[in-house]
């Protein structure tokens, strides 16, 4: 005859430990709900508040080292800063799109613009942008005029670009064409004129 | 008498108004002789050289220079520049309190305050700590006891030369004055040094800045030559300085792969004006002739007709153009054709690297302002699109000329016209051979810090065959046209020499 208080003892114990069961099932239930409903951390576009104008973006085109101007409507805000910023935005997005005519690093940014009187933008791009950027005299120098001249093609009264790098000064961008120097606007767009015409 | 009172009274007039005047015209004077003094005192006091101080780092990771700033009469550096290139490094401001984490080494520093916290343990700074917009300044004088700490290891710091070292990277030298005729110093390093060399009358001085040279035995070693008697070996602002007494004119040549450099009197023909084709030399480049002193009425230097600057070199690789070809070495190769094929046609060309030597920017532009060339073509490779393109610089903004003294980002500006005649010259040669050929301009250093006509020549493939790029024929091609180009406009170039 087995003793009563065993056997209250066998049935408690198996009560917890099917609760126990049921818990750790519902637990392992939220969790995976938890998981799946962990936003992103990838970085997204920023949106872009304002109305949709037309602009002229100087695209580079690898296929003949040319550089073309282009129609886009662009989302631009009121601000001048910020009117910069995104068209360099929008400019780099083709560069990074799938069908890109001047393919760019993963994770190319522009980390900001900044305008300073008299006529000088400071264009800061993230070290990915710098890092990952193929080298070659060319290749390079597309890369620059195709960002200045979209720049002073768009806003005005901008004499002179210099480029950072990480908010840092760097020797050049992948080993060719030189970032410690101010670029004047106007020796540049010469540079332009050269490189929109066919080879 | 009235009339006459009123001449008096006017004649009076006329001489108190002249007196006044010659009081006037005497301040005036006076005005104009303190006005022209303070702007003389303000030149003198605005334009003495205000030299950056610096702060260098030898280790075994990065060999770099931190800039030091001065507060209250005290230097200070930027602990996070400072540690940053060493190892994994993050920081947290709260407050007055500033964090920092190196690796694993924790350090708590306060505004302000001379105590800190390293590894658990208190020390003392010998000034406070400071913080500006969230960096944190440490003093250079408390470094011999912070970085040991930090860095868990023993540091040599050298605080009146603002040097450290971190573990065992120290280059030591000896020198040693071979008598041959003419005699001649060596100079073996440990490990390959890569100083910039300038010339006074009298002295050679090889300016180590991010070599950690250090001092011999002496300071001062002195050599039983009369030609070369002493050098003097001092460690000032993040610098080594190696000054060679000399009494005649000397240049310096590197050999072992930058681990030699031998110091010969200048009378040596290192350079003929015809230099004979030869087979490209083993051993890597020498620098340019630079004269030390001269006697009256003997030439300044033999001048070499082209500079080749066969870009890249040593650590810097420039493109990779297949996993197996890089762009240092094509441009080697390339501007080797260069030399070959300017000696057939009795040119003298110079390289400024022949070996896989790391050269700077500037040094390459000193190199060749220093050699008085009538033409440098510096050589770069790709692997993007085909054919070759020639560039001319694109000046960037630069400052002003000081009289004799060029803007060093604008220095070129004198010659762009040259060097795009060059250009056409040498593009118009390349058609003539059915190669592609396109003319631009570049913001590539250092064309615009070359004080002769320049021009830079990015050989790609002629199809997507990129093994072309090293393809000895095809090299000889370009070379044969770039060499066809120059020498045409040769009489325009050398009426342009400094």
């Amino acid at each position: 005859m087995i003793p009563r208080h065993l056997i209250i003892a066998v049935v408690v114990l198996g009560i917890m430990a099917l609760g126990m069961s049921v818990y750790v099932w519902r637990m392992r239930g939220r969790v995976a709900r938890t998981e799946a409903s962990t936003p992103t951390t990838q970085p997204v576009a920023r949106p872009a508040a304002g109305p949709s104008e037309q602009v002229t973006l100087y695209v580079a085109y690898d296929e003949g080292g040319t550089l073309r101007p282009q129609a886009a409507r662009i989302p631009l805000p009121s601000g001048r800063q910020e009117r910069a910023e995104e068209l360099l935005r929008a400019l780099v997005d083709i560069y990074l799109g799938k069908s890109s005519p001047h393919v760019l690093g993963t994770g190319s940014e522009i980390r900001g613009v900044y305008l300073a009187d008299p006529g000088l933008a400071v264009i800061d791009l993230n070290a990915a942008f710098a890092n990952g950027h193929r080298s070659g005299v060319l290749v390079e120098e597309l890369t620059l005029a195709s960002l200045v001249a979209t720049l002073s093609a768009n806003i005005p009264a901008i004499t002179q670009v210099k480029i950072l790098v990480d908010g840092k000064e760097r020797e050049s961008l992948a080993g060719h064409v030189d970032l410690t120097a101010f670029y004047d606007v106007s020796r540049v767009n010469q540079l332009v004129t050269q490189l929109t015409a066919e080879p | 008498m009235g009339s006459n009172n009123a001449v008096g009274s006017i004649a009076q007039d006329e001489g108190i108004e002249e007196e006044e005047n010659l009081k006037l015209l005497d301040s005036s004077r006076f005005a104009h002789v303190l006005g022209r003094f303070m702007v003389l005192a303000s030149v003198v006091v605005f334009s003495s050289p205000t030299v950056q101080k610096q702060f260098s780092v030898y280790s075994k990771a990065a060999n770099y220079s931190v800039a030091v700033v001065e507060r209250n009469g005290i230097d200070y550096l930027g602990l996070l520049e400072l540690l940053e290139p060493l190892g994994t490094i993050t920081t947290r401001q709260n407050g007055d309190h500033w964090k920092l984490r190196y690796n694993d080494v924790e350090s708590e520093f306060v505004m302000g305050q001379t105590r800190t916290r390293i590894r658990g343990n208190d020390l003392n700074l010998p000034a406070s700590f400071l913080l500006e917009n969230g960096r944190g300044l440490v003093p250079v004088l408390g470094l011999g006891t912070l970085l040991p700490q930090i860095l868990g290891g023993p540091i040599t710091l050298n605080l009146f030369g603002r040097r450290l070292f971190i573990g065992d990277v120290a280059i030591h030298f000896t020198a040693v004055v071979v008598k041959t005729e003419p005699p001649k110093l060596v100079i073996n390093f440990g490990n390959p040094v890569n100083p910039m060399i300038a010339t006074e009358p009298g002295k050679l001085e090889m300016v180590f800045t991010h070599d950690p040279v250090v001092a011999p035995g002496s300071q001062t070693l002195t050599f039983d030559s009369k030609a070369i008697p002493s050098a003097t070996f001092e460690e000032s602002n993040g610098m080594a300085k190696l000054m060679v007494t000399t009494t005649v004119p000397a240049m310096a040549s590197f050999s072992n792969d930058g681990r030699t450099i031998t110091l010969t009197p200048a009378s040596t023909p290192a350079l003929p004006a015809h230099a004979p084709p030869q087979a490209p030399p083993a051993v890597p480049a020498t620098l340019p002739p630079v004269v030390a002193s001269r006697e009256p009425g003997t030439p300044v230097r033999q001048h070499v007709f082209a500079v080749i600057d066969p870009a890249h070199g040593g650590d810097e690789r420039g493109a990779a153009l297949t996993s197996q070809l890089q762009e240092k070495d094509v441009t080697l190769a390339f501007a080797r054709h260069l030399r070959e094929l300017f000696g057939v046609r009795g040119l003298s060309a110079w390289l400024e690297r022949d070996g896989d030597l790391t050269l700077s920017l500037d040094q390459r532009a000193a190199m060749s302002n220093a050699s008085g060339a009538a033409i440098y073509i510096a050589v770069h490779a790709t692997s993007e699109g085909n054919g070759v393109r020639l560039y001319t610089a694109l000046m960037p903004s630069g400052g002003p000329n000081q009289g004799w003294f060029l803007d060093w980002d604008t220095a070129q500006t004198a010659f762009e016209e040259l060097s795009q005649i060059t250009v056409a010259s040498v593009a118009t040669e390349l058609e003539s051979k059915r190669l592609s050929v396109r003319k631009l301009s570049a913001p590539l250093r250092p064309l615009n810090n070359v004080v002769t006509a320049a021009f830079a020549i990015e050989i790609g493939p002629e199809s997507d065959d990129i093994s072309q790029l090293s393809a000895p024929e095809y090299q000889d091609g370009v070379a044969e046209a770039v060499v066809s180009g120059v020498a045409d406009v040769r009489d325009q170039l050398e009426a342009h020499r400094k």
